[in-house]
């Protein structure tokens, strides 16, 4: 969903415009008129790839405006599915971007893993992919005994199938001839052109929000941030690969933790449902219930600036509350609008090929970048 | 983040650009500068450039729109300095028509996020190189983010089976627009906003 404006001087680009805006579907626009929870939805359905991820920063956004402190296994939880959102997405940008570059088999067996994880986040909420399952205060609900069993086995198996696609590419003669010097970020265009996430980490810059700005548990964590040498696609490329397999790190520590972890997975208050079993009892509860979803919660006064660090980049909300229960305004700062606008800068004196390769590196998805 | 720190930047930045700003305040943990529109250039230039600040990355750039005020949009910016790993907003009020500096001669990242504001908003940027709409169609009219453009939008568009092309027609709703008040019935319904119809302008295409 994007149409390219190329400027071509025999096979070398001149000039590139992007033009954008396909996929708009006014977002920000729409959230004016919802209540904060209905606004959540919406989140998946921007950076459809990693959706949790989303989520993540409107919860925060909410949570740092009503000052709720969320409970800790809720708190590992998102790590956890955070951090299997950014396996989700770092598998398809990686075997996307070979397929951008004519390899076939990398996308087969990488989404054979993303089906696996898509049965996680399905198992965890009831959605494969809208999952709306991070809410204000916790999560939506509890993860059984199994599935964390599960998702453990199934981080014992992933490193076979992550070395088999390292073996598949990172030596690959094709690979890297399409791939080395090509589109190199600098340090300094990559701060010029507001880089985040793997963009600027690819050109050498240890920056990353985790570990910068930790937001829920991750100072608790044991991790490293890869960074790359050169800057171009395949240290970028490389980085993506290596940051698969701190994730999963992560997600085993934190599923050591969640064993150790009881409690609630939601901060009971106003912004969040009472239980089941209080709801069947207690009337004060249930009129609580109703007017959460009818009427929603109301926010208190006040703007704010949430940032995650989603598996493209720094994704950002701005929130500005009126007091009432939906937001005055709400913007979506999306890592890939300002990856995407560097184009013209990275494809200059390129060749039309290495057009695909770069934004297949760039890891755009128009969800996000046309809101 | 460390509002301590963010105690001195404040500081700092109010004893080195006293002129351009209007005030500033902490807030939930985060520094908001209120500039004057015509020194923004300036305090940006200074917020990139001075070593006690190093705002080097130009996070965001969005608008604001508030029909009731006699300067009815806030311009807002967000910075990062990841050498001070530190966040800065600055806000700075125009009215309808006024022009804004562009930044796109300090932070070339400014370019895509101006045209979305322009967009958004109709807010001119004085100094940016290619002024066109972003997200919206080709030959869209008026501003979706404003708050008197309704929801809804004024022209839908589907496929003709007929014409064997895309048309667009004016939105026909089969019902009302349901904006419930969730408000104190007592109180009331607060006041409307009209929502005018769009201008023609001429793009700039």
């Amino acid at each position: 969903m994007l149409r390219l404006v190329l400027e071509l001087d025999g096979e070398v680009v001149t000039r590139c415009d992007p033009h954008i805006g396909l996929l708009h579907r006014g977002t920000e626009k729409l959230m004016e008129s919802r209540t904060y929870l209905q606004n959540l939805p919406y989140f998946d359905r921007l950076d459809y790839v990693a959706p949790m991820n989303q989520e993540h920063a409107w919860c925060l956004a909410i949570e740092k405006l009503t000052k709720t402190e969320i409970p800790k296994r809720a708190s590992l939880i998102r790590v956890l599915y955070s951090e299997i959102g950014r396996i989700l997405n770092h598998l398809l940008n990686v075997t996307t971007q070979a397929m951008d570059v004519g390899a076939l088999t990398p996308p087969l067996w990488g989404f054979e893993e993303r089906e696996k994880l898509m049965v996680f986040y399905e198992r965890a909420c009831g959605a494969r992919l809208h999952s709306a399952y991070f809410r204000p205060g916790g999560v939506h609900r509890d993860l059984p005994p199994e599935l964390i069993a599960d998702i453990y086995k199934w981080s014992e198996e992933f490193p076979k199938t992550l070395n088999d696609i390292d073996d598949l590419l990172t030596e690959n003669r094709i690979f890297k001839q399409r791939n080395v010097d090509i589109a190199i970020v600098s340090q300094q265009e990559a701060l010029d052109w507001g880089f985040s996430g793997v963009m600027v980490r690819g050109s050498g810059m240890a920056w990353d929000l985790r570990r910068a700005q930790p937001y829920e548990c991750y100072d608790e964590l044991d991790f490293l941030i890869p960074v790359g040498r050169n800057g171009d696609c395949y240290d970028r490329y490389l980085c993506r690969m290596k940051e698969m397999a701190e994730s999963l790190k992560i997600i085993r520590q934190v599923i050591e933790k969640l064993k150790n972890t009881e409690g609630d997975i939601l901060t009971r208050g106003k912004i969040s449902p009472p239980t089941r079993s209080e709801m069947k009892q207690s009337m004060e509860a249930l009129i609580h219930h109703f007017k959460l979803y009818t009427e929603g919660f109301h926010v208190p006064e006040g703007e704010v600036y949430a940032a995650v660090e989603a598996p493209k980049g720094e994704f950002g909300v701005y929130l500005i509350s009126d007091g009432s229960n939906r937001p005055y305004r709400a913007k979506i700062r999306a890592p890939g609008f300002l990856h995407l606008q560097a184009m013209d800068q990275l494809c200059k004196g390129h060749l039309l090929a290495d057009v695909s390769a770069v934004i297949g590196s760039l890891d755009v998805v128009f969800g996000e970048i046309d809101r | 983040m460390y509002p301590k720190d963010l105690v001195q930047l404040k500081e700092h930045v109010h004893q080195a650009q006293e002129n351009a700003l209007e005030f500033s305040v902490i807030d939930n943990e985060e520094l908001v500068l209120v500039a004057k529109t015509s020194e923004i250039l300036t305090l940006m230039e200074f917020l990139k450039k001075n070593s006690g600040c190093q705002f080097t990355t130009l996070v965001d750039i969005t608008a604001v729109d508030y029909p009731s005020r006699e300067k009815r949009f806030d311009v807002v910016y967000h910075l990062l300095s990841m050498n001070l790993n530190q966040r800065v907003r600055v806000k700075t009020q125009i009215a309808e028509g006024d022009m804004v500096p562009s930044l796109v001669g300090l932070f070339p990242s400014a370019n895509w996020f101006e045209r979305e504001v322009f967009d958004m908003y109709g807010i001119p940027f004085s100094g940016h190189p290619d002024l066109r709409r972003i997200l919206t169609d080709y030959g869209f009219a008026g501003h979706p983010l404003r708050k008197d453009f309704p929801l809804t939008g004024f022209n839908e568009v589907r496929y003709d089976e007929v014409q064997k092309k895309v048309v667009y027609e004016p939105v026909e709703l089969v019902q009302e627009f349901r904006n419930f008040d969730f408000e104190s019935p007592w109180e009331g319904m607060g006041e409307v906003i009209q929502s005018t119809e769009p201008e023609q302008e001429e793009e700039s295409r």
